[in-house]
């Protein structure tokens, strides 16, 4: 889902990262004004978590690899605004050192992956967590099916930008500028390996680590 | 925490096993990968590909230091040890000389 420059133009690429500006700055904001001095460390911690578990690729059918984010495990930690600062964090160093994900389409990476897939995330676990008990069925439940939902919402508007390349960019003789394909391969390639494959990975290793904190750290999890 | 932490130093040692996966994400192709394809280098994709001028660890490899699995695991765990390592550090400078907030 890192998509590399060159597969988006400059003009999608400006756009995306103006729509995923805003949230970066609410975010940074409200790290510096509301996150508790407490919420730091796991901030840090959850943050070098995010990086290390997208460096376990899986292979999805069609063979191609995918990985899990954690980026809705952080916003049930830590909170949603901390969790767009944290994946952020995550993809800039991953951009900057290792190449993975582009610098023109960092803005793009940052809006599907640090700021979709967070703050859905974290909407649809507080919809379905309700008041449930911190390590209960039910919330660890919750906070699985939400980090199953929000990445492949993320793997989607991922599938978009992409498949929308060569109908808006082409050269004169109507040949591809950027990424050669459209929406009919680009959402299904993406999709199919995400719903089956990714996703699950992501919402298992969600469940289990939140179940993990709640049970160890219950005192660590944000608004207990 | 310290048992948190200890917890992510065991998936790093274990991060090698990302490796295993065969073939590469969708839509992160590089150009080579594109030809062996036999795809048609689009001339935008060409330009902007290679846009960053100095990536220090590319893709998490160094083959330069050794082809075999294991010298590239070495790397693969210190990718993810520097990576870790600058993701404190930049969740600490991002909210350095915060003032204390409660609770």
């Amino acid at each position: 889902m890192h998509i590399p420059d060159g597969y988006l133009s400059p003009q999608t690429c400006a756009v995306l990262a103006g729509g995923s500006a805003p949230f970066l700055i609410r975010a940074f904001i409200w790290i510096r004004r509301q996150l508790s001095s407490k919420a730091i460390p796991i901030l840090a911690l959850t943050t070098a978590m995010s990086f290390v578990i997208q460096m376990f690729n899986i292979p999805l059918p069609g063979g191609t690899t995918g990985h899990a984010v954690g980026g809705t495990l952080i916003t049930a930690l830590v909170g949603p605004w901390p969790a767009v600062i944290a994946v952020s964090v995550v993809l800039i160093i991953q951009a900057l050192i290792f190449g993975d994900g582009g610098i023109l389409s960092l803005g793009a990476n940052i809006l599907n992956m640090a700021v979709i897939l967070p703050l859905v995330g974290y909407w649809l676990y507080r919809l379905m967590a309700g008041n449930s008990g911190i390590a209960s069925a039910r919330r660890i439940t919750s906070v699985a099916v939400a980090s199953y939902i929000a990445i492949n919402l993320a793997a989607l508007v991922a599938a978009v930008e992409f498949g929308i390349q060569p109908a808006l960019f082409k050269d004169a003789t109507g040949a591809p500028l950027y990424c050669p394909y459209g929406l009919s391969v680009a959402i299904p390639a993406m999709m199919i390996g995400h719903l089956a494959v990714a996703g699950v990975a992501e919402a298992l290793f969600t469940g289990a680590a939140f179940w993990f904190v709640a049970r160890s750290f219950p005192d660590r999890i944000r608004g207990s | 925490m310290k048992r948190l932490w200890i917890t992510l130093g065991i998936l790093v040692l274990l991060s090698p096993l990302g490796m295993l996966a065969p073939g590469t994400a969708w839509g992160e192709w590089g150009l080579e990968e594109l030809e062996e394809m036999g795809i048609t280098i689009p001339a935008g994709l060409q330009r902007f590909s290679e846009l960053h001028p100095f990536v220090l660890i590319p893709d998490y490899s160094l083959p330069q230091l050794g082809e075999s699995f294991w010298s590239q695991a070495v790397i693969y765990i210190v990718s993810g040890l520097v990576g870790m390592g600058m993701c404190v550090v930049l969740v600490y400078l991002l909210v350095l000389g915060k003032k204390e907030q409660g609770k």
